[in-house]
């Protein structure tokens, strides 16, 4: 390493408002939490900020509580904490921190470091645009929630303005089913090839989706989820969780895919992507659709499952 | 910058720490503990791997000053002066090591997965095992008490990566330690 030369300043602050003061003052400053994105730039000397941010000594980052029916997720919280304390409030989020890197990533890795790398890839974005999640994020001018579908704006580009930091996820707990998907060449250490998510909610009755690695950012695919919860509607699906038609499965899949706007590269090329969405699609309702048969939900009134 | 910090329960200083620096180059190059090593220097690989703060992390991603006032622990810490610990003796036995390029941070996480097992066997309760620890037992079938199953170890070491053994010994070399560690603490049960 011959780094000793370029200067690199860093702030670690103790307190959430000295923290936005910093991101005020130092705009060059990169936020870092578990450094699982960041420091892989730094080492591989892609990257050298004028100053890092550290924000692992920020306790409000590292807590979540429920708030006004929603659960709120510190953006500091670890993938192990979230697995081991919000899996059953949190399902979908929660299998998507399961297949994060290795278990040495997930102890470090944050799910507000993911939507600050805002990678297209990233594994907690499909799981949080198909709950509806809202992330909240401040500065010292003040706090505001942007919608997980308004976040993303580019690869590798969100919605935050260069003086705020993002502060907590805003995530309704499950009203019903929920699953994520994703390829990749093996369970563990794999950047997704492709993903999707999908959340039955069976208080609205209607169908949350996100697909990732498939599009310049994460996507919903809207038309399919009204689809889904429309044909399930017409065919009194949601009162008897009866069989679910092959042919609504099938069509289900094929919006899915329609909704992606993939590329061909290193990982895949994107006619695979495509048919790996579709499928991903199929396999994820007829999971979440088997969960729901399962009678874990009664049809009637939906159950909240404990943490 | 100057960091201190506690590894392997010595407190132990550096001074002139580049700013972007990981704790790994730190260890390595300032404190003389070359035991963790440097390979992928982007998580992939887990040669680096030492427990921060009781939970178990790749030392290339961590940057030094995050390690600030830590405690850290690294595989030069799990032998007691001449006499090995359990996991890497039987490592040594089961020919887990060819190169011995990865061995360092698979002791470590196997050092992990074995401990918690071991906690959640009921007993040496009290370990300060950090605030990001808390991962239950493995939901796999249990093989006895304290010992994990062949998918949790795979599991809990998945983020290490071998090139020379094919892995075989090194899930026998885990199983043997779970043996020894578990009948250790049988017979340090009445304590």
């Amino acid at each position: 390493m011959e780094q000793e030369a370029l200067f690199v300043d860093f702030i670690q602050p103790a307190s959430w408002d000295e923290a936005l003061s910093a991101r005020a003052a130092v705009p060059g400053a990169l936020p870092l939490a578990g450094g699982t994105d960041v420091m892989v730039e730094i080492n591989f000397d892609a990257r050298r900020p004028d100053a890092l941010l550290d924000l692992t000594r920020i306790p409000e980052l590292r807590a979540w509580a429920p708030d006004n029916g929603m659960i709120r997720l510190g953006a500091g919280v670890t993938y192990t904490r979230l697995i081991a304390e919000l899996g059953g409030r949190l399902p979908g989020l929660a299998m998507a921190a399961r297949t994060v890197g290795s278990p040495q990533i997930r102890n470090r890795g944050t799910v507000g470091g993911n939507l600050g790398a805002a990678s297209p890839a990233g594994d907690c974005h499909p799981p949080l645009l198909a709950a509806g999640a809202e992330i909240e994020v401040a500065s010292t001018a003040g706090t505001r929630r942007i919608p997980a579908g308004q976040f993303y704006t580019g690869v590798k580009q969100n919605a935050l303005a260069p003086d705020e930091l993002i502060a907590a996820i805003l995530i309704p707990p499950a009203t019903g089913p929920q699953q994520f998907s994703k390829v990749g060449t093996r369970n563990a250490m794999v950047i997704a090839v492709a993903s999707f998510s999908i959340c039955l909610d069976l208080a609205s009755r209607t169908v949350g989706t996100g697909i990732g690695s498939a599009a310049p950012t994460p996507r919903p695919a809207a038309d399919a989820g009204r689809f889904l919860a429309a044909a399930l509607h017409d065919a009194g699906l949601w009162e008897s969780a009866g069989e679910l038609p092959e042919p609504i499965v099938a069509e289900f899949g094929r919006r899915v895919s329609a909704a992606a706007r993939p590329i061909d590269d290193v990982r895949g090329t994107a006619a695979y992507r495509l048919h790996a969405l579709a499928v991903m699609a199929r396999r994820t309702l007829t999971w979440a659709w088997n969960e729901y048969r399962g009678g874990e939900y009664p049809a009637s009134e939906y159950r909240k499952k404990g943490g | 910058m100057r960091i201190t910090a506690t590894v392997n329960g010595e407190i132990m200083q550096a001074d002139d720490v580049w700013e972007g620096e990981s704790l790994l180059y730190l260890l390595r190059e300032r404190m003389g503990l070359p035991g963790s090593k440097n390979a992928c220097e982007q998580g992939e690989c887990g040669s680096c791997t030492v427990y921060l703060e009781g939970a178990l992390v790749c030392a290339c991603l961590v940057a030094a000053g995050q390690a600030e006032g830590c405690s850290i622990g690294t595989v030069e810490g799990l032998a007691s002066g001449a006499e090995l610990h359990p996991v890497q003796e039987a490592f040594a036995e089961a020919g887990a090591v060819q190169c011995g390029f990865c061995t360092p941070g698979l002791l470590v996480a196997a050092h992990d997965l074995l401990t918690r097992h071991g906690q959640d066997q009921g007993q040496d309760r009290g370990q300060d095992r950090g605030q990001d620890r808390g991962q239950g037992p493995g939901q796999a079938g249990e093989p006895g008490r304290g010992r994990p199953s062949d998918p949790e170890i795979r599991e809990a070491l998945a983020g290490n990566l071998c090139r020379c053994t094919g892995y075989e010994q090194i899930l026998a070399a885990v199983h043997l330690a779970a043996d020894r560690m578990a009948a250790d603490r049988m017979a340090g049960g009445a304590q």
